[in-house]
């Protein structure tokens, strides 16, 4: 891509970006006493996450069922209480295991 | 000492991130950019969805609205995190350093970092931030300059990584709270229903994610609210 067109889209997208995070982050400096809203602010991340996590990752891969078997995976090993690390390191070695498989059979 | 902690906590995320990036800087190349460019957009973004939706809008070379409406709904759920991080800092952690290091909330280092017991420090968050900073930047490198001769098996199951780590954030917190199980189970039930139920499919993926993260968390709120000292 042209360097002098890419530049002003890349101006939006990493201001827009950056403005999202730090004008909440900068305007709100008193502990917030609202005990809804404290409870809702505490559910977001893991709601977030798993909103984004289910059904996206069933098309993140080559075939739903080789994604199944990451989803799996990764959901086992991080029950089992380890890190971020090894569990996005397992579920990318089952995807990988069950496409080598599918390719075999 | 505080500065130290944060960057160990930020290698795990890093090394995920680098994974990740590859399989970034290897579409952000299939979609028309130099690596150099690919290399910018990481480096000054600093996010996911946010990123692999804007490489999109490049690609067609869509309007500058149409890639800050992209921008905005996509990475909107950070405005929620920073104001729920804007809950969790010391006192210390204000003005110029919020300017500064708000730039490095993302899913996973907003995660890691309200995580912790107690408050904490600008020190912590600037070590927890740094790493995963250079591992998503020179992540999207390798994916750009070597993403072609990679064989394609392996960008598939790189193509998990990022869901791998936002699994390892929400069942470990799910299995010792039901409360956090059950909101998890609610925003999920949303997001199957966005996907498959036609009446939706005008809804876009990162207004999808608002939606169903706005109506499991409230739910939550409201059936089962949060003690103070949970916080």
């Amino acid at each position: 891509m042209d360097f002098m067109s890419f530049v002003p889209y890349l101006i939006v997208m990493a201001g827009v970006t950056y403005l999202i995070r730090v004008i909440p982050f900068v305007l709100i400096n008193k502990k917030i006493e609202n005990r809804f809203i404290n409870s809702f602010l505490y559910y977001i991340p893991y709601t977030v996450l798993s909103a984004m996590t289910f059904p996206a990752i069933l098309y993140a891969t080559g075939s739903m069922i080789s994604a199944a078997a990451g989803l799996l995976t990764a959901i086992f090993i991080a029950y089992k209480g380890k890190g971020l690390l090894v569990v996005a390191i397992g579920a990318c070695l089952a995807v990988f295991i069950v496409e080598v498989l599918m390719m075999l059979l | 000492m505080d500065f130290t902690k944060g960057i160990k906590d930020g290698i795990p995320i890093a090394l995920g991130y680098f994974s990740v990036s590859i399989a970034f800087g290897l579409m952000a190349v299939e979609a028309g950019c130099t690596w150099v460019e690919a290399m910018l957009i990481s480096l000054t973004n600093l996010t996911s969805a946010g990123q692999f939706a804007g490489v999109t809008v490049l690609a067609h070379m869509g309007t500058y609205i149409e890639m800050a409406l992209t921008q905005l709904v996509i990475n909107s759920r950070y405005a929620l995190m920073g104001i729920s991080l804007s809950q969790k800092v010391n006192a210390r952690f204000k003005g110029l350093w919020r300017v500064i290091l708000g730039f490095a909330i993302t899913d996973e280092i907003f995660a890691v970092a309200i995580g912790q017991e107690g408050e904490i420090s600008r020190r912590y968050f600037a070590g927890l931030a740094i790493i995963p900073i250079i591992g998503w930047t020179s992540g999207t490198i390798v994916g750009a300059v070597l993403g072609n001769i990679m064989p394609e098996i392996i960008t598939s199951a790189l193509g998990v990584a990022l869901y791998g780590m936002f699994i390892a954030v929400v069942v470990p917190k799910a299995r010792e709270n039901i409360h956090v199980l059950a909101v998890v189970i609610i925003a999920v039930a949303i997001s199957v229903a966005l996907r498959y139920i036609p009446v939706f499919s005008g809804i876009s993926a990162g207004f999808a994610i608002i939606i169903c993260a706005v109506i499991a968390s409230a739910a939550g709120a409201v059936f089962f609210p949060v003690k103070e000292d949970k916080q």
